[in-house]
């Protein structure tokens, strides 16, 4: 019950999305509509696209998007006049340019850090769990395995 | 002496965590500013209705020739409550040069506001559907452009203007601009 609760909730997100009819002229408008509306950013609610957001912003920039889109124009040449404007911040993909070489490869340098601690502890750990064993230890270790009484004891 | 080492690192990132906190709390556009790409670039055109002055259009054409400042504002925006007292003793006592762009609003709403908190504005063009404020990169109220004698967008500020703000950063930089020809 619980878990079919959650997993409603989860498939439901879906829901959250703004409800809008457009009218296109043909299907192609339609996905490339769609899909620039997925694509780009919500300046204001940083964390949406243009499609899953409330925010008034979101609405004007979605109808700049549905005119242009219904003038023909291309994806590129919308993703154009909105970068023009708000920069490469509208967008979710932004091209790797010297400003946001860091965001594309800060992941990996994350990456190669934490892996680098890893090693570092694991060697650590290794050294100092470095036990050495003798015969008589091993003889007691066996006895006690059989279920023998500890001979030391 | 590994346990240090631990606190050390727990240290160093609360102390950053706490000054982002901090830097976020005292600049209310740290959190939201976005560079703008029209800095250095031609202010965009317009043709918008006079709120004030029925028939008139209101266009960055009219003031080539003059540094001006557009100040986006709505009645709805609480920042902009905020910064219009000193919006209005700038372009009363300062003589700054400031055009609104009223922005999402509704007409008597917009006026009333002018009522209340006085009227900083050579002229207020009426955006309610958002032309305007796109083409300028606009995302959130108040934003204001500081703009050459070339039409040049030179500056953008987001959020209230202070005394401070003036004083430290676009008063001397609309002296600078006035000084350029």
């Amino acid at each position: 019950m619980r878990w079919t609760l959650l997993l409603s909730l989860l498939l439901s997100a879906g829901v959250w999305a703004v409800a809008e009819v457009r009218e296109f002229d043909s299907p192609e408008q339609e996905d490339r509509y769609r899909e620039l509306t997925e694509e780009l950013r919500c300046t204001v609610c940083q964390n949406q696209n243009i499609a899953d957001s409330n925010a008034e912003l979101a609405g004007d920039l979605r109808d700049k998007t549905y005119r242009m889109v219904r003038e023909g124009k291309s994806k590129g040449e919308i993703k154009d006049f909105m970068v023009a404007r708000y920069g490469n911040f509208v967008l979710y993909d932004p091209p790797v340019t010297a400003g946001t070489l860091l965001l594309w490869v800060g992941p990996f340098l994350f990456l190669v850090f934490g892996g680098w601690l890893l090693l570092r502890l694991l060697r650590r750990r290794r050294d100092r769990t470095a036990v050495t064993v003798d015969e008589a230890q091993l003889r007691r270790a066996a006895a006690l395995l059989r279920g023998d009484e500890d001979p030391k004891a | 002496m590994k346990r240090w080492g631990v606190l050390i690192g727990f240290l160093v990132v609360a102390l950053l965590l706490t000054a982002g906190i901090y830097m976020a709390g005292r600049d209310p556009g740290f959190t939201r500013a976005i560079p703008s790409p029209l800095i250095g670039k031609p202010a965009p055109a317009f043709a918008l209705p006079d709120l004030l002055v029925a028939g008139n259009t209101v266009s960055p054409a009219d003031y080539l020739g003059k540094v001006w400042l557009l100040n986006v504002w709505g009645s709805w925006c609480p920042e902009c409550w905020k910064e219009h007292g000193y919006l209005a003793t700038l372009s009363r006592e300062h003589g700054v040069l400031i055009v609104g762009l009223n922005w999402r609003d509704e007409r008597e709403d917009a006026l009333n506001m002018l009522r209340r908190a006085g009227n900083p504005y050579a002229a207020i063009a009426v955006d309610p559907h958002s032309n305007a404020a796109v083409d300028w990169g606009v995302y959130g109220a108040p934003e204001s452009f500081v703009v050459d004698k070339q039409g040049v967008i030179r500056r953008k500020f987001v959020g209230a203007i202070s005394p401070q703000v003036w004083a430290t950063d676009l008063g001397p930089l609309l002296k600078q601009l006035a000084a350029e020809n």
